[in-house]
C-alpha cells in the first residue's frame, strides 16, 4: 500500500482524484436534493430556483441523477472494500451510546471506516439503486409513459420514501463530518492528524503508517 | 388555460396556504352526459376543437369508430364506442352500443391537483371545475398518476398537461360549455349540480320504467362526486362503457405519497437537522485529547 507522508503530524486519507470525485458526486447530491425535495413538498417549491426553475428542473432532475448514480457507484467501488464488516466493528456497535455521547476511552479497535460509516455506506448504496430504477419509471417525458399507471404510481412513491432515506442519510453524513473534528480537513485538503487517525482509526492508522502489515 | 375566475380559487396544487377565493360563488354546476340519448355524432368533440382553437394531428383508422383513438394533448374529449350485447333492458339479447363521451369529470376531490408538485398548476374553483393553468405547468406528468379517469394528456410540443377545462372561460362569463351548446340531442345538459343530479335521477327513473332496471346516475363518491355526471343505462357495470370506473377513487400510493408522507418525511428531515444541531450544542464536538495528538 503506498501511502505518502504528508507535513510533519499529518496522514494522508483521500488522494485528489477521490476527494474530486467525491465532492462531484457531492454536488451533484445537492441539486437534485433540492428539486426532489422541491417536486415532493410545496415548502420546498423555491429550490427550484437552482436549476433555473420548475420547468428546467423537471428537465435537469433525472439527467443529474443519473449523472449521480454513475458517480456515486464508481465512488462506492472504490471504498467497497474498505465497507466490510468485521468483527471489531460489531464490538464497536456496541458502544454506539458511549460513543455518540462522546464517551470514546477504550473503543474497540476499528479500520477505515467505522460501523456507522459502513451502514450509512449500505443505506445508500441501496437507496441509490431504487432511486435509479423508480426514476427511470417516473421519467417524462421518457420512458413514463411506457409504463402501466400503477407501476408510475408506485415508483413515485417509492422515489420519495428512498430519496428521504438518503437526503436522512446524508444530513447524517454531514453531521458527522462536522462533529468528529479534524474530519472535514480529509475531504477538503486530504489529510487527517496522526492524532485524528489513531483515536478513531487505529487499524487503519497503524496500516497506513507501517506499524503492522 | 389561463385563469378566468381568479378570485374564485378553492383549490390550489401545492399550494398549503387559503388560496383567493374572495368572488366564491358557492353555486357548484356540472356537465349531465345521458348516454341512452347519445348518437355518436361527434359534433361535442368538433365544438370542443373549435372553441379551445385545438386540430389534432390526422390520426388513421384503428378499425372502430374512436376517432381520433384516444385522448390528446389536442382532444380533450373523445366518443368512446363500445358494442355489447345488452343483458338487461329493452334491446335485451340484442346489439347495443354504448357511447361515451371521455374527457375530464371534474372531481370534487381532485386526485391531479393533490399530486401536482408545481403551485398553482392545478385549481379548482368554487363551481366546481378543475382547471389546469397551464403556464404554471412543468411537465411532471405527476397529475396523470393522480388521475382515477386517465385523462390529463402532456403535450409533445410544449410538454404541459392538457384536458377538458368544462370550458371554464364560457362559463365564466355564464355560457354552457361549447360541447353542451352543440349536442343536437340534447344528451349534454349544464347547469347547476344539484338540478343536474335531480335531472339525471327523473331520467334514469324514466329509464327503468322503460326496462333498463339497472339505469343509474354515475357520480362517483369515491372522488366526492364528479361534475361531469353521466346517466348509464347500466349502472351497475360502469366497465362496459369503454372502461369507466365502478368506484372510482385516487389511487391509496398516490394518497400515500401526496398525502401523510409529505408532510411527515419533510418535517422528520427537519427534525434530523435539529436533533444534529442540539447534539452539537449539548454533547460537543468529538476532539481527540491532547494527550493523544501529542502522542502522535
Amino acid at each position: 500500500m503506498s501511502h505518502v507522508t504528508m507535513r510533519s503530524g499529518e496522514i494522508q486519507r483521500y488522494s485528489a482524484n477521490e476527494r474530486t470525485h467525491h465532492w462531484i458526486t457531492a454536488i451533484l447530491f445537492i441539486l437534485l436534493a433540492a428539486s426532489g425535495l422541491a417536486f415532493f413538498h410545496p415548502a420546498f417549491w423555491p429550490l427550484t430556483a437552482l436549476l433555473g426553475g420548475g420547468s428546467w428542473a423537471r428537465i435537469l432532475h433525472p439527467f443529474l441523477g443519473v449523472l449521480m448514480f454513475v458517480s456515486f457507484f464508481l465512488l462506492a467501488l472504490r471504498v467497497w472494500g474498505d465497507n466490510k464488516i468485521e468483527a471489531h466493528d460489531r464490538e464497536w456497535n456496541k458502544r454506539l451510546g458511549d460513543v455518540i455521547n462522546n464517551r470514546d476511552d477504550n473503543l474497540p479497535e476499528i479500520g477505515k471506516y467505522n460501523m456507522g460509516q459502513k451502514q450509512l455506506f449500505r443505506v445508500l448504496v441501496v437507496s441509490i439503486i431504487v432511486l435509479l430504477i423508480s426514476g427511470v419509471v417516473l421519467w417524462r417525458p421518457y420512458f413514463a409513459g411506457a409504463f402501466p399507471i400503477d407501476v408510475v404510481r408506485l415508483a413515485a412513491l417509492l422515489h420519495s420514501l428512498a430519496g428521504f432515506v438518503l437526503i436522512l442519510g446524508i444530513i447524517v453524513h454531514i453531521y458527522a463530518a462536522i462533529w468528529v473534528k479534524g474530519s472535514i480537513r480529509a475531504m477538503t485538503r486530504g489529510t487527517v492528524s496522526h492524532g485524528w487517525a489513531q483515536h478513531h482509526h487505529p487499524l487503519w492508522y497503524r496500516k497506513m503508517t507501517g506499524m503492522t502489515k | 388555460m389561463a385563469s378566468m375566475q381568479s378570485l374564485d380559487v378553492v383549490q390550489r396544487s401545492a399550494t398549503t396556504t387559503t388560496p383567493p377565493s374572495v368572488r366564491a360563488s358557492g353555486t357548484e354546476v356540472a356537465k349531465l352526459i345521458d348516454i341512452s340519448k347519445c348518437i355518436g355524432c361527434k359534433a361535442c368533440q368538433v365544438a370542443c376543437m373549435q372553441w379551445n382553437d385545438l386540430r389534432d394531428d390526422i390520426g388513421s383508422s384503428v378499425g372502430v369508430y374512436d376517432n381520433p383513438a384516444d385522448l390528446t394533448d389536442q382532444s380533450w374529449t373523445v366518443m368512446r364506442f363500445a358494442e355489447v350485447t345488452a343483458k338487461d333492458g329493452p334491446m335485451a339479447g340484442e346489439l347495443e352500443w354504448l357511447i361515451r363521451k371521455d374527457g375530464c369529470m371534474h372531481c370534487e376531490d381532485p386526485g391531479c391537483l393533490r399530486a401536482c408538485p408545481a403551485p398553482g398548476a392545478i385549481v379548482k374553483y368554487s363551481n366546481g371545475i378543475v382547471d389546469f393553468i397551464s403556464e404554471n405547468c412543468i411537465g411532471c406528468g405527476y397529475c396523470i398518476a393522480g388521475c382515477p379517469f386517465n385523462v390529463p394528456r402532456i403535450s409533445k410540443r410544449d410538454n404541459k398537461a392538457y384536458k377538458c377545462t368544462l370550458c371554464s372561460d364560457r362559463v365564466a362569463v355564464g355560457q354552457a360549455p361549447a360541447c353542451v351548446k352543440t349536442c343536437p340531442t340534447g344528451a349534454i345538459m349544464f347547469g347547476a349540480k344539484e338540478d343536474m343530479v335531480a335531472r339525471g335521477e327523473k331520467r334514469t327513473a324514466d329509464l327503468k320504467e322503460r326496462g333498463f332496471k339497472n339505469a343509474g346516475l354515475y357520480n362517483p363518491q369515491g372522488v366526492g362526486g364528479t361534475h361531469v355526471m353521466y346517466v348509464l343505462q347500466h349502472a351497475d357495470t360502469p366497465d362496459l362503457y369503454s372502461g369507466l370506473p365502478k368506484d372510482p377513487t385516487i389511487n391509496p400510493m398516490v394518497s400515500v405519497w401526496k398525502g401523510v408522507a409529505k408532510p411527515l418525511l419533510s418535517i422528520g428531515l427537519g427534525l434530523a437537522a435539529l436533533g444534529a444541531f442540539f447534539h452539537y450544542v449539548t454533547r460537543g464536538r468529538k476532539e481527540v485529547s491532547d494527550d493523544v495528538q501529542r502522542g502522535a
